[in-house]
Protein backbone atom coordinates (compact mmCIF):
# COMPACT_ATOMS: atom_id res chain seq x y z
CA UNK A 1 0.00 0.00 0.00
CA UNK A 2 1.26 3.28 -1.26
CA UNK A 3 -0.29 5.61 0.28
CA UNK A 4 -0.15 7.87 3.36
CA UNK A 5 -1.32 7.17 6.57
CA UNK A 6 -3.11 10.28 7.52
CA UNK A 7 -1.73 10.50 10.82
CA UNK A 8 -2.59 14.08 11.67
CA UNK A 9 0.91 13.87 12.82
CA UNK A 10 1.97 17.77 14.58
CA UNK A 11 4.31 19.85 12.25
CA UNK A 12 7.06 20.74 14.28
CA UNK A 13 8.83 23.66 13.64
CA UNK A 14 12.62 23.39 13.29
CA UNK A 15 14.76 23.52 16.52
CA UNK A 16 16.32 26.95 16.53
CA UNK A 17 20.24 25.72 16.24
CA UNK A 18 20.86 29.31 15.37
CA UNK A 19 21.97 28.21 11.83
CA UNK A 20 21.95 31.49 8.87
CA UNK A 21 18.29 31.28 8.69
CA UNK A 22 16.42 33.91 11.52
CA UNK A 23 13.75 32.78 13.49
CA UNK A 24 10.09 33.42 11.59
CA UNK A 25 7.32 35.53 13.16
CA UNK A 26 4.19 33.48 12.76
CA UNK A 27 3.12 36.10 10.55
CA UNK A 28 6.14 35.55 8.08
CA UNK A 29 4.96 31.90 8.40
CA UNK A 30 1.09 32.66 7.27
CA UNK A 31 2.57 34.73 4.37
CA UNK A 32 4.58 31.82 2.99
CA UNK A 33 1.51 29.44 3.55
CA UNK A 34 -1.01 32.21 1.34
CA UNK A 35 1.85 32.37 -1.20
CA UNK A 36 1.58 28.42 -1.83
CA UNK A 37 -1.94 28.31 -1.55
CA UNK A 38 -3.26 31.09 -3.52
CA UNK A 39 -3.34 29.80 -7.26
CA UNK A 40 -6.13 26.79 -5.50
CA UNK A 41 -7.61 29.11 -3.75
CA UNK A 42 -8.45 31.61 -6.54
CA UNK A 43 -9.08 29.05 -8.74
CA UNK A 44 -11.57 27.01 -6.20
CA UNK A 45 -13.15 30.18 -4.84
CA UNK A 46 -13.93 31.98 -8.28
CA UNK A 47 -15.15 28.85 -10.36
CA UNK A 48 -16.66 26.76 -7.70
CA UNK A 49 -17.18 28.27 -4.72
CA UNK A 50 -18.46 31.62 -6.39
CA UNK A 51 -21.06 29.45 -9.49
CA UNK A 52 -22.42 27.48 -6.39
CA UNK A 53 -24.14 30.67 -4.22
CA UNK A 54 -24.89 32.29 -7.46
CA UNK A 55 -26.92 29.23 -8.54
CA UNK A 56 -28.34 29.47 -4.89
CA UNK A 57 -29.80 33.49 -5.58
CA UNK A 58 -30.67 32.32 -9.69
CA UNK A 59 -32.62 29.68 -7.76
CA UNK A 60 -35.04 32.07 -6.40
CA UNK A 61 -35.39 34.07 -9.59
CA UNK A 62 -37.02 33.68 -13.16
CA UNK A 63 -33.83 34.02 -14.67
CA UNK A 64 -34.03 33.60 -18.74
CA UNK A 65 -30.97 34.75 -19.94
CA UNK A 66 -33.32 38.12 -20.84
CA UNK A 67 -33.86 41.19 -18.99
CA UNK A 68 -33.82 41.62 -15.24
CA UNK A 69 -34.68 38.44 -13.21
CA UNK A 70 -37.16 38.64 -10.84
CA UNK A 71 -37.65 37.22 -7.31
CA UNK A 72 -39.93 34.56 -7.67
CA UNK A 73 -39.79 32.90 -4.03
CA UNK A 74 -40.12 29.56 -3.55
CA UNK A 75 -41.35 29.24 -6.71
CA UNK A 76 -38.96 27.14 -8.90
CA UNK A 77 -38.62 24.71 -6.02
CA UNK A 78 -42.19 24.39 -5.65
CA UNK A 79 -42.48 23.38 -9.55
CA UNK A 80 -39.78 20.85 -9.16
CA UNK A 81 -41.52 18.70 -6.61
CA UNK A 82 -45.62 19.43 -8.21
CA UNK A 83 -45.50 19.45 -11.86
CA UNK A 84 -45.48 15.46 -12.96
CA UNK A 85 -42.89 16.46 -15.95
CA UNK A 86 -40.23 17.90 -13.71
CA UNK A 87 -41.05 14.98 -10.87
CA UNK A 88 -40.11 12.27 -13.20
CA UNK A 89 -36.69 13.88 -13.52
CA UNK A 90 -36.11 13.48 -9.67
CA UNK A 91 -38.12 9.83 -9.77
CA UNK A 92 -36.03 8.75 -12.76
CA UNK A 93 -32.79 9.69 -10.96
CA UNK A 94 -33.78 7.99 -7.53
CA UNK A 95 -34.88 4.88 -9.92
CA UNK A 96 -31.21 4.70 -11.24
CA UNK A 97 -29.71 4.99 -7.94
CA UNK A 98 -31.82 1.99 -6.54
CA UNK A 99 -30.42 0.01 -10.03
CA UNK A 100 -27.07 1.37 -10.20
CA UNK A 101 -25.84 1.39 -6.62
CA UNK A 102 -26.63 -2.42 -5.53
CA UNK A 103 -25.71 -4.23 -9.08
CA UNK A 104 -22.34 -1.92 -9.50
CA UNK A 105 -21.10 -2.47 -5.57
CA UNK A 106 -22.07 -6.09 -5.80
CA UNK A 107 -20.64 -7.38 -8.86
CA UNK A 108 -17.43 -5.61 -7.63
CA UNK A 109 -17.34 -6.82 -4.17
CA UNK A 110 -18.39 -10.13 -5.43
CA UNK A 111 -15.31 -10.25 -7.78
CA UNK A 112 -12.90 -8.77 -5.45
CA UNK A 113 -13.87 -11.36 -3.43
CA UNK A 114 -13.01 -14.45 -5.60
CA UNK A 115 -10.20 -12.76 -7.14
CA UNK A 116 -8.14 -12.40 -3.71
CA UNK A 117 -7.64 -16.32 -4.02
CA UNK A 118 -3.65 -16.62 -3.99
CA UNK A 119 -4.62 -20.21 -6.08
CA UNK A 120 -5.99 -18.17 -9.12
CA UNK A 121 -4.17 -17.77 -11.91
CA UNK A 122 -3.46 -14.77 -13.96
CA UNK A 123 -5.05 -12.68 -11.58
CA UNK A 124 -2.83 -9.31 -12.59
CA UNK A 125 -4.27 -9.86 -16.11
CA UNK A 126 -8.19 -10.25 -15.12
CA UNK A 127 -7.59 -6.93 -12.40
CA UNK A 128 -5.93 -4.84 -15.30
CA UNK A 129 -8.85 -6.29 -18.09
CA UNK A 130 -11.40 -5.00 -15.70
CA UNK A 131 -10.47 -2.13 -14.52
CA UNK A 132 -10.05 -0.93 -18.80
CA UNK A 133 -13.91 0.26 -19.16
CA UNK A 134 -12.87 2.53 -16.65
CA UNK A 135 -10.49 4.71 -19.17
CA UNK A 136 -12.62 4.30 -21.56
CA UNK A 137 -15.15 7.40 -21.53
CA UNK A 138 -19.04 6.92 -20.93
CA UNK A 139 -19.91 8.82 -24.44
CA UNK A 140 -17.72 5.94 -27.03
CA UNK A 141 -19.05 3.11 -24.34
CA UNK A 142 -22.74 4.68 -25.08
CA UNK A 143 -21.87 4.20 -28.69
CA UNK A 144 -20.33 0.62 -28.62
CA UNK A 145 -23.24 -0.60 -26.61
CA UNK A 146 -25.80 1.05 -28.56
CA UNK A 147 -24.43 -0.50 -31.63
CA UNK A 148 -24.37 -4.00 -29.99
CA UNK A 149 -27.73 -3.85 -28.89
CA UNK A 150 -29.14 -2.37 -31.97
CA UNK A 151 -32.91 -4.11 -33.07
CA UNK A 152 -31.45 -4.80 -36.51
CA UNK A 153 -27.66 -5.80 -36.54
CA UNK A 154 -27.00 -5.72 -32.90
CA UNK A 155 -24.77 -8.33 -31.99
CA UNK A 156 -25.76 -8.64 -28.59
CA UNK A 157 -29.50 -8.56 -29.52
CA UNK A 158 -28.59 -11.56 -32.30
CA UNK A 159 -26.90 -13.66 -29.67
CA UNK A 160 -30.12 -13.64 -27.59
CA UNK A 161 -32.41 -14.35 -29.85
CA UNK A 162 -30.16 -17.09 -30.10
CA UNK A 163 -30.92 -18.10 -26.71
CA UNK A 164 -34.68 -17.30 -27.23
CA UNK A 165 -34.38 -13.69 -25.32
CA UNK A 166 -36.24 -11.14 -27.39
CA UNK A 167 -34.56 -7.33 -26.93
CA UNK A 168 -36.77 -5.72 -28.97
CA UNK A 169 -35.57 -1.82 -29.42
CA UNK A 170 -33.94 -1.95 -26.44
CA UNK A 171 -33.45 2.00 -26.39
CA UNK A 172 -36.77 2.89 -27.11
CA UNK A 173 -39.06 0.79 -25.00
CA UNK A 174 -39.57 2.82 -22.03
CA UNK A 175 -39.04 -0.21 -19.69
CA UNK A 176 -36.19 -1.20 -20.58
CA UNK A 177 -34.15 1.89 -21.80
CA UNK A 178 -33.15 2.62 -17.97
CA UNK A 179 -32.30 -0.06 -16.79
CA UNK A 180 -29.95 -0.58 -20.56
CA UNK A 181 -28.57 3.06 -19.33
CA UNK A 182 -27.47 1.84 -16.10
CA UNK A 183 -26.23 -1.42 -17.25
CA UNK A 184 -23.94 0.97 -19.56
CA UNK A 185 -22.25 2.34 -16.60
CA UNK A 186 -22.44 -0.72 -14.54
CA UNK A 187 -19.49 -1.33 -17.33
CA UNK A 188 -18.16 1.37 -16.94
CA UNK A 189 -17.62 2.15 -12.96
CA UNK A 190 -17.81 -1.41 -11.37
CA UNK A 191 -13.77 -2.13 -12.37
CA UNK A 192 -12.71 1.25 -10.24
CA UNK A 193 -14.59 -0.33 -6.98
CA UNK A 194 -13.56 -3.77 -7.62
CA UNK A 195 -10.28 -2.36 -7.33
CA UNK A 196 -11.10 -0.48 -4.15
CA UNK A 197 -12.52 -3.60 -2.73
CA UNK A 198 -9.72 -5.30 -3.39
CA UNK A 199 -6.81 -2.82 -1.88
CA UNK A 200 -9.10 -3.14 0.93
CA UNK A 201 -9.22 -7.23 1.25
CA UNK A 202 -5.30 -7.02 0.90
CA UNK A 203 -5.30 -4.69 4.17
CA UNK A 204 -7.22 -7.54 6.06
CA UNK A 205 -4.13 -9.16 8.34
CA UNK A 206 -3.66 -12.86 6.89
CA UNK A 207 -3.35 -13.48 10.71
CA UNK A 208 -6.81 -13.17 11.48
CA UNK A 209 -7.88 -15.71 9.05
CA UNK A 210 -5.78 -18.36 10.11
CA UNK A 211 -6.87 -17.83 13.50
CA UNK A 212 -10.85 -18.56 12.38
CA UNK A 213 -9.77 -21.13 10.53
CA UNK A 214 -8.07 -22.94 13.51
CA UNK A 215 -11.36 -22.65 15.40
CA UNK A 216 -12.83 -24.35 12.61
CA UNK A 217 -15.10 -21.49 10.80
CA UNK A 218 -15.51 -22.89 7.16
CA UNK A 219 -15.78 -20.26 3.84
CA UNK A 220 -19.28 -19.01 4.59
CA UNK A 221 -18.36 -18.57 8.29
CA UNK A 222 -15.05 -16.80 7.70
CA UNK A 223 -16.35 -14.42 4.54
CA UNK A 224 -19.54 -13.19 7.39
CA UNK A 225 -17.54 -12.96 10.31
CA UNK A 226 -14.09 -11.54 9.47
CA UNK A 227 -14.16 -10.34 5.70
CA UNK A 228 -17.35 -8.49 5.46
CA UNK A 229 -16.99 -6.47 8.79
CA UNK A 230 -13.18 -5.54 8.12
CA UNK A 231 -14.13 -4.13 4.91
CA UNK A 232 -17.05 -2.20 6.33
CA UNK A 233 -15.20 1.14 5.48
CA UNK A 234 -14.60 -0.22 2.19
CA UNK A 235 -18.03 -0.64 1.60
CA UNK A 236 -19.14 2.76 3.26
CA UNK A 237 -17.42 4.66 0.61
CA UNK A 238 -17.79 2.61 -2.33
CA UNK A 239 -21.68 2.95 -1.37
CA UNK A 240 -21.73 7.06 -1.08
CA UNK A 241 -19.18 7.23 -4.29
CA UNK A 242 -21.92 5.06 -6.60
CA UNK A 243 -24.62 6.79 -5.33
CA UNK A 244 -22.43 9.98 -5.72
CA UNK A 245 -22.21 8.68 -9.21
CA UNK A 246 -25.38 7.62 -9.66
CA UNK A 247 -27.30 11.34 -8.82
CA UNK A 248 -24.98 13.03 -11.66
CA UNK A 249 -25.86 10.16 -14.51
CA UNK A 250 -25.88 12.58 -17.57
CA UNK A 251 -22.92 11.37 -20.75
CA UNK A 252 -24.24 8.21 -21.80
CA UNK A 253 -28.04 9.10 -21.75
CA UNK A 254 -27.32 12.56 -23.58
CA UNK A 255 -26.10 9.51 -26.29
CA UNK A 256 -28.19 6.52 -26.09
CA UNK A 257 -31.76 8.22 -25.35
CA UNK A 258 -31.46 12.08 -24.99
CA UNK A 259 -33.63 10.94 -21.72
CA UNK A 260 -36.54 9.41 -23.86
CA UNK A 261 -38.46 7.17 -24.45
CA UNK A 262 -41.98 9.54 -23.17
CA UNK A 263 -38.82 10.85 -20.40
CA UNK A 264 -38.23 7.44 -19.09
CA UNK A 265 -34.76 8.09 -18.92
CA UNK A 266 -34.87 11.78 -17.92
CA UNK A 267 -32.50 12.29 -15.08
CA UNK A 268 -31.54 14.92 -12.64
CA UNK A 269 -28.61 16.45 -14.76
CA UNK A 270 -30.15 15.75 -18.33
CA UNK A 271 -33.10 18.31 -16.78
CA UNK A 272 -30.50 20.91 -15.29
CA UNK A 273 -28.70 21.04 -19.31
CA UNK A 274 -31.90 21.24 -21.35
CA UNK A 275 -33.63 23.70 -19.08
CA UNK A 276 -30.73 25.55 -18.45
CA UNK A 277 -29.43 25.54 -21.70
CA UNK A 278 -31.73 24.68 -24.44
CA UNK A 279 -35.22 26.34 -23.05
CA UNK A 280 -33.05 28.83 -20.92
CA UNK A 281 -35.15 28.46 -17.82
CA UNK A 282 -32.28 29.49 -15.91
CA UNK A 283 -34.11 30.10 -12.47
CA UNK A 284 -35.68 26.87 -12.51
CA UNK A 285 -32.42 24.78 -13.77
CA UNK A 286 -30.63 26.63 -10.60
CA UNK A 287 -33.24 25.20 -8.75
CA UNK A 288 -32.63 21.45 -9.94
CA UNK A 289 -29.07 22.39 -9.32
CA UNK A 290 -29.76 23.06 -5.48
CA UNK A 291 -32.03 19.79 -5.09
CA UNK A 292 -28.56 17.45 -6.92
CA UNK A 293 -26.12 19.49 -4.29
CA UNK A 294 -28.40 19.10 -1.26
CA UNK A 295 -28.38 15.08 -1.98
CA UNK A 296 -25.22 14.78 -2.69
CA UNK A 297 -24.31 16.58 0.68
CA UNK A 298 -26.50 14.36 2.48
CA UNK A 299 -24.96 11.46 1.17
CA UNK A 300 -21.64 13.12 2.23
CA UNK A 301 -22.49 13.83 5.39
CA UNK A 302 -23.87 10.36 6.36
CA UNK A 303 -20.52 9.09 4.96
CA UNK A 304 -18.86 11.71 7.86
CA UNK A 305 -21.01 10.76 10.42
CA UNK A 306 -20.21 6.82 10.01
CA UNK A 307 -16.55 7.19 9.29
CA UNK A 308 -16.55 9.29 12.58
CA UNK A 309 -18.06 6.19 14.40
CA UNK A 310 -16.29 4.13 13.18
CA UNK A 311 -13.06 5.88 13.98
CA UNK A 312 -14.34 6.73 17.38
CA UNK A 313 -15.01 2.43 18.00
CA UNK A 314 -11.79 1.65 17.19
CA UNK A 315 -9.82 4.38 19.30
CA UNK B 1 3.93 -16.34 -13.74
CA UNK B 2 5.30 -18.46 -11.58
CA UNK B 3 1.82 -18.34 -9.15
CA UNK B 4 0.40 -20.12 -12.35
CA UNK B 5 2.39 -23.31 -12.91
CA UNK B 6 2.37 -23.62 -9.09
CA UNK B 7 -1.72 -23.79 -9.48
CA UNK B 8 -1.57 -25.60 -12.39
CA UNK B 9 -0.37 -28.62 -9.68
CA UNK B 10 -2.77 -28.18 -7.00
CA UNK B 11 -5.38 -27.47 -8.65
CA UNK B 12 -8.97 -27.22 -7.27
CA UNK B 13 -12.14 -27.84 -8.77
CA UNK B 14 -13.24 -24.59 -7.05
CA UNK B 15 -10.19 -22.20 -8.85
CA UNK B 16 -11.10 -23.71 -12.11
CA UNK B 17 -14.93 -22.96 -11.22
CA UNK B 18 -13.29 -19.34 -10.15
CA UNK B 19 -11.22 -19.15 -13.24
CA UNK B 20 -13.34 -20.31 -15.64
CA UNK B 21 -15.79 -17.38 -14.23
CA UNK B 22 -13.39 -14.75 -14.88
CA UNK B 23 -12.46 -15.63 -18.39
CA UNK B 24 -16.18 -15.71 -19.00
CA UNK B 25 -16.62 -12.55 -17.46
CA UNK B 26 -13.45 -10.93 -18.76
CA UNK B 27 -14.77 -11.20 -22.33
CA UNK B 28 -18.38 -9.72 -21.56
CA UNK B 29 -16.25 -7.26 -20.12
CA UNK B 30 -14.11 -6.45 -23.23
CA UNK B 31 -17.02 -7.14 -25.61
CA UNK B 32 -17.86 -3.88 -26.34
CA UNK B 33 -14.06 -2.78 -26.61
CA UNK B 34 -13.59 -5.73 -28.96
CA UNK B 35 -16.47 -4.93 -31.43
CA UNK B 36 -15.18 -0.59 -31.17
CA UNK B 37 -11.72 -1.64 -32.47
CA UNK B 38 -13.48 -4.66 -34.89
CA UNK B 39 -16.55 -2.64 -36.15
CA UNK B 40 -13.96 0.32 -37.29
CA UNK B 41 -12.28 -1.87 -39.48
CA UNK B 42 -15.35 -3.53 -41.27
CA UNK B 43 -16.91 -2.50 -44.61
CA UNK B 44 -20.25 -0.98 -44.43
CA UNK B 45 -21.95 -4.03 -46.10
CA UNK B 46 -20.80 -6.14 -43.52
CA UNK B 47 -21.38 -3.69 -40.42
CA UNK B 48 -24.87 -3.97 -41.79
CA UNK B 49 -25.28 -7.94 -42.30
CA UNK B 50 -27.52 -9.82 -41.13
CA UNK B 51 -26.80 -12.34 -39.19
CA UNK B 52 -24.12 -9.82 -38.04
CA UNK B 53 -20.63 -11.07 -37.41
CA UNK B 54 -17.96 -10.35 -34.64
CA UNK B 55 -14.56 -10.79 -36.76
CA UNK B 56 -14.70 -8.53 -39.95
CA UNK B 57 -13.85 -10.47 -43.20
CA UNK B 58 -12.40 -7.99 -45.56
CA UNK B 59 -10.35 -5.27 -43.33
CA UNK B 60 -10.85 -1.46 -44.18
CA UNK B 61 -9.31 1.54 -43.41
CA UNK B 62 -12.85 3.23 -45.24
CA UNK B 63 -14.66 4.46 -41.93
CA UNK B 64 -11.36 5.90 -40.48
CA UNK B 65 -11.18 8.00 -43.78
CA UNK B 66 -15.14 8.74 -43.11
CA UNK B 67 -15.09 10.07 -40.12
CA UNK B 68 -12.28 12.30 -40.22
CA UNK B 69 -13.87 13.92 -43.05
CA UNK B 70 -16.93 14.14 -41.49
CA UNK B 71 -15.33 16.01 -38.29
CA UNK B 72 -12.47 18.46 -37.96
CA UNK B 73 -11.22 15.48 -36.75
CA UNK B 74 -7.54 16.50 -36.36
CA UNK B 75 -8.62 19.85 -34.63
CA UNK B 76 -11.11 18.15 -31.78
CA UNK B 77 -7.90 15.73 -30.78
CA UNK B 78 -5.99 18.56 -30.74
CA UNK B 79 -8.48 20.30 -28.76
CA UNK B 80 -8.34 17.15 -26.11
CA UNK B 81 -4.94 17.26 -25.67
CA UNK B 82 -4.89 21.39 -25.14
CA UNK B 83 -7.80 20.33 -22.78
CA UNK B 84 -6.88 17.66 -20.68
CA UNK B 85 -3.34 18.25 -21.05
CA UNK B 86 -3.68 21.76 -19.85
CA UNK B 87 -5.74 20.61 -16.91
CA UNK B 88 -3.73 18.62 -16.05
CA UNK B 89 -0.20 20.49 -16.15
CA UNK B 90 -2.42 23.76 -13.78
CA UNK B 91 -3.77 21.15 -11.78
CA UNK B 92 -0.18 19.04 -10.59
CA UNK B 93 0.97 22.30 -10.39
CA UNK B 94 -1.32 24.25 -7.92
CA UNK B 95 -2.72 21.38 -6.25
CA UNK B 96 1.36 20.68 -4.82
CA UNK B 97 2.00 24.12 -4.10
CA UNK B 98 -1.38 24.27 -1.93
CA UNK B 99 -1.05 20.64 -0.58
CA UNK B 100 2.57 21.10 0.42
CA UNK B 101 1.52 24.65 2.41
CA UNK B 102 -1.03 22.19 4.06
CA UNK B 103 0.70 18.98 4.99
CA UNK B 104 4.18 20.87 5.39
CA UNK B 105 3.82 24.64 6.84
CA UNK B 106 2.61 25.51 10.02
CA UNK B 107 0.08 28.68 9.85
CA UNK B 108 -2.68 29.60 11.11
CA UNK B 109 -6.42 28.30 9.74
CA UNK B 110 -4.76 25.49 8.89
CA UNK B 111 -6.97 22.76 9.75
CA UNK B 112 -10.03 25.13 9.01
CA UNK B 113 -8.67 25.42 5.30
CA UNK B 114 -8.04 22.16 4.97
CA UNK B 115 -11.57 21.07 6.04
CA UNK B 116 -13.10 23.86 3.64
CA UNK B 117 -11.35 22.26 0.87
CA UNK B 118 -12.55 19.13 1.85
CA UNK B 119 -15.71 20.38 2.06
CA UNK B 120 -16.01 21.58 -1.81
CA UNK B 121 -15.20 18.06 -2.63
CA UNK B 122 -18.97 17.72 -2.20
CA UNK B 123 -20.17 19.88 -4.60
CA UNK B 124 -21.27 18.26 -7.51
CA UNK B 125 -19.58 20.03 -10.92
CA UNK B 126 -22.97 19.93 -12.40
CA UNK B 127 -24.75 22.00 -9.45
CA UNK B 128 -22.50 24.76 -10.30
CA UNK B 129 -22.83 24.57 -14.71
CA UNK B 130 -24.82 27.52 -15.27
CA UNK B 131 -23.10 30.44 -13.16
CA UNK B 132 -20.27 29.18 -13.92
CA UNK B 133 -20.77 29.36 -17.63
CA UNK B 134 -22.14 32.79 -17.09
CA UNK B 135 -19.06 33.67 -15.24
CA UNK B 136 -16.89 32.27 -17.96
CA UNK B 137 -19.06 34.05 -20.95
CA UNK B 138 -18.76 37.54 -18.80
CA UNK B 139 -15.04 37.02 -18.52
CA UNK B 140 -15.00 36.87 -22.74
CA UNK B 141 -13.43 33.16 -22.25
CA UNK B 142 -16.46 31.28 -24.21
CA UNK B 143 -14.64 29.25 -26.98
CA UNK B 144 -10.90 30.05 -26.00
CA UNK B 145 -8.77 27.42 -24.44
CA UNK B 146 -8.55 29.57 -21.06
CA UNK B 147 -12.09 29.42 -20.63
CA UNK B 148 -12.18 25.31 -21.03
CA UNK B 149 -8.96 24.89 -18.54
CA UNK B 150 -8.87 27.57 -15.80
CA UNK B 151 -12.40 26.20 -14.38
CA UNK B 152 -10.81 22.84 -13.61
CA UNK B 153 -6.71 24.40 -12.82
CA UNK B 154 -7.07 23.42 -9.43
CA UNK B 155 -9.46 21.03 -7.94
CA UNK B 156 -9.66 19.59 -3.93
CA UNK B 157 -9.49 15.93 -4.80
CA UNK B 158 -6.39 16.40 -6.24
CA UNK B 159 -5.26 18.75 -2.97
CA UNK B 160 -6.36 16.52 -0.36
CA UNK B 161 -4.39 13.11 -2.73
CA UNK B 162 -1.12 15.01 -2.74
CA UNK B 163 -1.68 16.30 0.97
CA UNK B 164 -1.67 12.71 1.96
CA UNK B 165 1.56 11.56 0.05
CA UNK B 166 3.36 14.64 1.27
CA UNK B 167 2.29 14.03 4.95
CA UNK B 168 4.44 10.61 4.68
CA UNK B 169 7.55 12.11 2.94
CA UNK B 170 10.11 11.84 5.96
CA UNK B 171 11.16 15.21 7.06
CA UNK B 172 15.10 14.70 8.16
CA UNK B 173 16.07 15.93 4.47
CA UNK B 174 14.03 19.60 4.67
CA UNK B 175 15.33 20.14 8.17
CA UNK B 176 18.58 20.11 7.50
CA UNK B 177 17.77 22.08 3.79
CA UNK B 178 15.94 24.56 6.27
CA UNK B 179 18.59 24.85 8.64
CA UNK B 180 21.18 25.59 5.65
CA UNK B 181 18.84 28.55 4.82
CA UNK B 182 16.49 26.88 1.84
CA UNK B 183 13.52 28.69 1.50
CA UNK B 184 10.05 26.64 1.34
CA UNK B 185 10.31 27.19 -2.15
CA UNK B 186 13.78 25.38 -2.50
CA UNK B 187 12.74 22.74 -0.70
CA UNK B 188 8.73 22.39 -2.19
CA UNK B 189 10.92 22.14 -5.69
CA UNK B 190 14.08 20.07 -5.02
CA UNK B 191 12.90 17.99 -2.39
CA UNK B 192 9.34 16.83 -1.93
CA UNK B 193 8.20 17.42 -5.50
CA UNK B 194 11.20 14.43 -6.91
CA UNK B 195 10.17 12.12 -3.83
CA UNK B 196 6.49 12.62 -5.22
CA UNK B 197 6.62 11.41 -8.71
CA UNK B 198 4.55 8.53 -8.30
CA UNK B 199 1.93 10.36 -6.47
CA UNK B 200 1.85 13.16 -9.11
CA UNK B 201 2.44 10.65 -12.00
CA UNK B 202 -1.15 8.62 -10.70
CA UNK B 203 -2.95 12.00 -10.20
CA UNK B 204 -1.90 13.68 -13.31
CA UNK B 205 -3.13 10.24 -15.70
CA UNK B 206 -6.25 10.36 -13.16
CA UNK B 207 -7.03 14.24 -14.11
CA UNK B 208 -6.04 13.45 -18.25
CA UNK B 209 -8.49 10.39 -18.02
CA UNK B 210 -11.44 12.37 -16.18
CA UNK B 211 -10.76 15.33 -18.45
CA UNK B 212 -9.99 14.13 -22.30
CA UNK B 213 -13.71 11.65 -21.25
CA UNK B 214 -15.97 14.49 -19.99
CA UNK B 215 -18.39 15.66 -21.92
CA UNK B 216 -20.86 18.15 -20.02
CA UNK B 217 -18.62 21.29 -19.92
CA UNK B 218 -16.94 21.07 -23.63
CA UNK B 219 -20.51 20.30 -24.66
CA UNK B 220 -22.18 23.47 -23.00
CA UNK B 221 -18.83 25.56 -23.41
CA UNK B 222 -18.08 25.09 -26.77
CA UNK B 223 -20.68 26.96 -29.58
CA UNK B 224 -18.22 26.80 -32.02
CA UNK B 225 -17.45 23.29 -33.38
CA UNK B 226 -14.19 23.84 -33.84
CA UNK B 227 -13.08 24.55 -30.19
CA UNK B 228 -15.00 21.12 -29.03
CA UNK B 229 -12.75 18.05 -27.75
CA UNK B 230 -13.28 14.58 -29.50
CA UNK B 231 -15.54 13.25 -26.96
CA UNK B 232 -17.64 16.15 -27.36
CA UNK B 233 -17.70 16.14 -31.35
CA UNK B 234 -18.41 12.27 -31.47
CA UNK B 235 -21.59 13.09 -30.02
CA UNK B 236 -22.45 15.78 -32.97
CA UNK B 237 -22.47 13.03 -35.45
CA UNK B 238 -25.32 11.27 -33.62
CA UNK B 239 -28.97 12.38 -32.80
CA UNK B 240 -31.37 13.53 -34.32
CA UNK B 241 -29.42 15.68 -37.16
CA UNK B 242 -26.81 13.09 -37.88
CA UNK B 243 -27.47 9.29 -38.42
CA UNK B 244 -24.44 8.12 -38.99
CA UNK B 245 -23.29 4.76 -39.96
CA UNK B 246 -21.92 2.65 -36.65
CA UNK B 247 -19.14 1.65 -38.78
CA UNK B 248 -17.84 5.28 -38.86
CA UNK B 249 -18.93 6.44 -35.33
CA UNK B 250 -16.48 3.15 -34.02
CA UNK B 251 -13.62 4.45 -35.58
CA UNK B 252 -13.87 7.25 -33.90
CA UNK B 253 -14.59 5.63 -30.65
CA UNK B 254 -11.39 3.81 -31.29
CA UNK B 255 -9.69 7.32 -32.18
CA UNK B 256 -11.32 8.69 -29.17
CA UNK B 257 -9.72 5.69 -26.46
CA UNK B 258 -6.50 5.06 -27.86
CA UNK B 259 -4.52 7.30 -26.60
CA UNK B 260 -5.76 7.18 -22.92
CA UNK B 261 -5.48 3.02 -23.40
CA UNK B 262 -2.16 2.92 -24.37
CA UNK B 263 -1.31 5.46 -21.46
CA UNK B 264 -3.31 3.42 -19.02
CA UNK B 265 -1.77 0.52 -20.21
CA UNK B 266 1.85 1.67 -19.82
CA UNK B 267 1.13 2.32 -16.26
CA UNK B 268 -1.42 0.45 -15.21
CA UNK B 269 -0.24 -1.41 -12.19
CA UNK B 270 1.10 1.74 -10.13
CA UNK B 271 -2.12 3.55 -11.34
CA UNK B 272 -4.53 0.74 -10.18
CA UNK B 273 -2.57 0.52 -7.05
CA UNK B 274 -2.87 4.21 -6.06
CA UNK B 275 -6.18 4.93 -7.26
CA UNK B 276 -7.45 2.27 -5.11
CA UNK B 277 -5.66 2.93 -1.98
CA UNK B 278 -6.81 6.79 -1.83
CA UNK B 279 -10.33 5.95 -1.10
CA UNK B 280 -9.30 4.09 2.17
CA UNK B 281 -7.45 6.57 3.96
Amino acid sequence: MTTAPPTGRRYRPPAPLGGRRRVESPKHRTAIAAAFLAPALIVLGLFTIWPMLSALRLSFTDASGFGEPEWVGLENYIEVFTDPDLLGAVTNTALYTVLFTPVAVAAALGLALLLNNPRLPFRSFFRTALFVPFVVSFSVAAFAWSYLVDPQVGLLNYWLRGLGIQLGNVLEDPNLAMPMVVLVAVWKLFGFYFVIFLAGLQDIPTSIYEAARMDGAGVWSRLRNVTLPMLSNTMAFVLVFAMIAALQAFDQIYVMTGGGPYGSTQTLVMEIYESGFRKLEIGFASALSYVLLVATLLLSLAQFVFFGRKEKDLA
Amino acid sequence: MSTARRSLRDLRPSTVLTTIAFVVVTAVVLLPIAIIVLTAFKPVAEVNAYPPSLLPEDWTLANLKTVTSELPFARLVGNSFVFAGGVTLFALIFDSLAAYALARLDFTGRKFLLIAIIATLMIPFQATLIPLYQLVADLGWVNTYTGLIAPRAADAFGIFFLRQFFLALPRDIDQAARIDGAGEFRIFRSIVLPNAVPALLTLGLFTFVNNWNDLLWPLVFTTDAEMGTITSGLTQLTGPSGIVPHGVMMAGSLIAILPLVIAFLFIQRRFIENIATTGLK
